[in-house]
This record gives structure tokens, sequence and C-alpha cells, in this order.
């Protein structure tokens, strides 16, 4: 193979695995929209809750890693309880552009809370992976374990989704609210539950993430946008479309960073998006 | 086993029902009729405890259920056919009857079972979505999923509304086999005629108070119900 090739096909593979995370990451902020049919535009946020936890926890407190991946785990899970009980119970008839700025004052609440409490410094985690070598290619071992989490996230979710009474109610309520308790469901406990599922996806990106990245206080806001915006690409609220679109994204930034440079990956993606708005502004996936 | 005491209720300022008494005994079929805006589907949104009445009592099988939240109705045997169906189109008819047994998961097996028995083409049918169903089936699916809870009490809120002149038969002969096969209902509608050749008695709800009540046949034979709702 000319050796250009072997650098796109890299690319390609690269993009796969960068891939599967945003979906990862995606999944949590779609399901909270469908179900609850709120946009936590803080989700991020709640991601960087969950790398300082697990960056606490073992680095400070030498707890062994997996321990504090999951232990950040449940407490992103409970953050996402907290921010429903105090914050979108209240808004939940509310206008829409009420919640997003709630849900925006969350964000920098959470960013500001962050800096008041850790400091502004970039924090490393320490934990180092050697580079899995396929071939001529290189690739990262963070990314695919990242990669490998993401799906079994996306696949133990669908089970649930699919399987469960209390995952076909989840999809249910998202189709009518309001019929629920004629089935003897209580639809505020549904949404406790399913934001405790938000978060605990968000914990679980927290996890994936703080292999790769340092953690600091902004950090939501550098992939945030992202997330979002795949959310959108995909149809909000649609988690089929949402994978489709973290795929799709990952490719334009992995590929488009191949052939120029990498924060071209970047721009391509974003002028993908911008384009898309106006050719399908329902998303890829219509709900 | 189903009492109303001088009900009242309605929507903020908008009062919908004046006063209603009413009985349902264990094993009956009983209709509400009355025209449109009388107060039909707000009598049943009342017992499923979907509102709260303003004033009077509502029992069932002698327990108020004033202080019974919407969710736990079901759980005391009450199970409600609303309006419009409200299938969850995107969800199969298998996951529609799965929605109907949340409260009594242990037993779906043997009550899908029951329900597909009684509507055969829901199990042809039990892996397409409830959405892309007929009109009638997503009737059958929606008096199937009522069914899973293993009701004492069956509401039906007019479910033949909607459909095609044909369906509307086939939809009141299944109705008369429910109440055949035992299970005590409470039916509102407005096809007049075709309900009071299924039900045993009858009740007449017009503008929020209930005018006049009886058996079937006392209302097909009474002058006031023929002249203004049977256009005899």
């Amino acid at each position: 193979m000319e050796i250009f090739d072997i650098f796109l096909l890299e690319a390609v593979l690269n993009g796969l695995l960068l891939g599967g995370l945003l979906a990862l990451l995606s999944l949590g902020l779609n399901l909270i929209f469908g179900v609850i049919d709120v946009v936590w535009i803080c989700y991020a946020e709640l991601i960087m809750c969950g790398m300082y936890a697990v960056y606490y926890l073992h680095v400070q407190y030498h707890w062994p890693l997996i321990a504090a991946m999951a232990a950040a785990i449940v407490m992103v899970a409970l953050l996402g309880v907290v921010l429903h009980q105090l914050v979108i119970r209240p808004v939940l008839s509310a206008e829409p552009i009420n919640q997003l700025l709630v849900t925006g004052g969350v964000l920098f609440f959470l960013q500001a809370a962050a800096t008041l409490a850790f400091g502004i410094d970039f924090k490393n985690l320490g934990v180092s992976l050697p580079p899995v070598r396929l071939g001529e290619m290189s690739f990262s071992a963070a990314r695919l374990v990242a990669f490998g989490a993401a799906l079994a996230g996306v696949l133990g979710l669908y089970l649930f989704l699919n399987k469960t009474y209390l995952g076909t109610a989840i999809r249910a309520i998202s189709q009518d609210r309001a019929v629920m308790p004629l089935m003897g469901v209580d639809p505020g406990r549904v949404f406790v539950i399913t934001s405790a599922i938000g978060g605990a996806l968000a914990g679980l990106g927290a996890c994936l993430l703080v292999l790769q990245y340092d953690v600091h206080p902004a950090i939501g806001l550098s992939f945030g946008p992202i997330i979002f915006l795949i959310c959108v690409l995909g149809g909000l609220g649609s988690m089929a479309g949402g994978l489709v679109a973290a795929f799709v994204f990952a490719q334009f930034i992995s590929v488009g960073g191949f052939f120029f440079a990498i924060e071209w990956g970047y721009v391509i993606a974003f002028a993908f998006f911008i384009a898309m708005m106006f050719v399908r502004p329902q998303g890829l996936f219509r709900r | 086993m189903l009492s109303l005491e001088h009900v009242s209720a309605g929507y903020g300022g908008f009062q919908a029902l004046f006063g209603v008494s009413l009985e349902v005994r264990a094993g009956e079929s009983v209709a509400v009729i009355g025209p449109n805006g009388a107060g039909k589907t707000t009598l049943l949104r009342l017992i499923s405890k979907l509102i709260d009445p303003a004033e009077g009592d509502i029992r069932f099988e002698e327990e108020s259920l004033k202080s019974v939240p919407p969710h736990a109705v079901v759980c005391r045997g009450i199970a409600h056919v609303p309006e419009n169906r409200r299938l969850f189109p995107r969800l199969t008819v298998e996951e529609n009857l799965r929605m109907g047994a949340f409260t009594s998961r242990k037993k779906f097996e043997q009550r899908k079972e029951v329900v597909y028995g009684l509507f055969p083409r829901l199990k042809e049918r039990k892996d397409q979505a409830a959405g892309t169903l007929s009109g009638g089936e997503q009737q059958m699916c929606a008096i199937g999923r009522a069914l899973m809870s293993g009701p004492k009490l069956l509401l039906l809120d007019e479910p033949s509304a909607g459909l095609a002149p044909l369906v509307v038969q086939s939809i009141f002969e299944l109705v008369r086999r429910i109440c055949a096969e035992g299970y005590t209902v409470l039916i509102v509608e407005q096809n007049i005629r075709q309900v009071l050749k299924v039900v045993s008695r009858a009740y007449l709800l017009d503008a929020g108070k209930i005018m006049l009540s009886g058996s079937s046949e006392e209302f097909v034979n009474s002058k006031q119900i023929q002249k203004a709702y049977l256009g005899l």
C-alpha cells in the first residue's frame, strides 16, 4: 500500500474511534431531550464534574482507577437527578427558551464552581497507555478503550430501552406523556430515572475522556458544542440519528484534518453542519 | 362497585360537570350518552383521577378515590381506554400491550394470550408499529392494552369515534363480547342507537348534568330520547 493510503486509512479508523466516543456522548443528551423534552445544555459540564471525580479519587485519594471510575459514574448519575429535581422540574411546563436559559445558567454555574473548587490549572490523570500498532498504523490505546466502552454503553442502553418494562415506558413516555398514568406509570418517577441514566452516561463519557485529556474547568466548552450539534444534526431526540451523525461528524474531523490540518477538520465539520441546517433543518432522522 | 356522589368538576374557570351522581354495579354494562361537549370525557377522566373533583366523592369498591394519585388508579382495578385511543404509535402492538401490563408484569404472558384470543388480528400484527394499524385495529389494540391490567372495571371513551361505518359495527360487536365475558363496563358514546343495543343501563348526560337514567329499553322507548337523539 502507498504510504498516503495507509495514513488515510489510519485517519478513517481514527475517525471511527472518535465517532464511537462522540456517539456515546450524544446519547445521554438525546435520551434526556427525547423523554423529558428539555435540552441539558450543561451536559458537557456534568462530564467535566465526572472527570474531576475520577481525577481526585484516583490521584488524591489513591483509589484504584476502576473504583474511581465506577464512583464517578454514580456521582454524575446523582448529579443528573439533582439537576432534574432542583432546576428542570420547576420549568417543565415553561417556554423552551426559558428551559434552555436555565440549563445555560447551570453550565456557567458549574464552570465557576469548578474554578472555585479546583482552580484553573490543567490536571492530568497520569495514566498513559502504550500505543497499539497495527502494521504500519498506530492507534492510541485510550481511544480503543473508549471506543469499546462507548459501544458497550450504546448496546447496553439499547437493550435496556427495548427489553425491559422500564425501558419501554421511557420510550413510551416520549410518545405520549399524558396517557402514562392510565398505564399505572408515574411520569415524574420515570423522569427522575431517565435523568439518572442520562447522568450515568455523562459519567461514563467522563471516564473515557479523562484517559485522553487533561481536565480543567472550561473543558466542557471544547466538546459541549460538538455534542449538541451532533444531536441537532441527527435530529434532536432521535438516538439512531445521533449515532449516525456522530460517525459522520468524526469522519469530517479526522479525514478533513488529514487532508489539510487538524484545525481544518473542525472548520469543515461545522461548515457541513451549517449547510445541513439549510438542507435538512429537522436533522437526518426526523423524530 | 363504582359510585359517583354529587360530583362537580371542571378545568380552570370552566365547569364541566354539575352534581353528577351515578352508579355501576359489578358485572353490569352501563352507557353514558349525550351530545358533544356534554362532559362525558370529563366524567371518565374524573374516575381515572386525571382530574380531581371540585365537589362530591368517587367511590370504588366502597373506598374513596379522592386521595388516590392518577397512576395508582389502575392498581385498584380500573382501566381506561381514552378518547382517540392514544396508543404509543412507534411502539409495536406487543409493546403497547406490555405497557398495559406495567403494574402486573407476572401476568403478562397469560393475559397476552387472552387478548390475542379475543383479537386474533392483533397477534398477526404483534411486531408492527401501532401507528401503522388501521383505525379498527388500533381500537382493538387500545382495548387490549386496557385489558392487560386485568381490570375489574373497564372505561371506554367513544370507541366508535372516527371509524368507518362498517368498522363501527364490528367494534360494538367486540364491546358486546367483552360485556358478555363478564367485565364490568362503563362506556361513553355519541353513537346512541348502537350503544343502547350493547349495554343494559344508560344515563343521559347533557350540559354537565344527568338528565335521565334507566334501562336500555326505557331509553329506546323514551319519547325524549327518540325525539332529541335518535331522530325518530
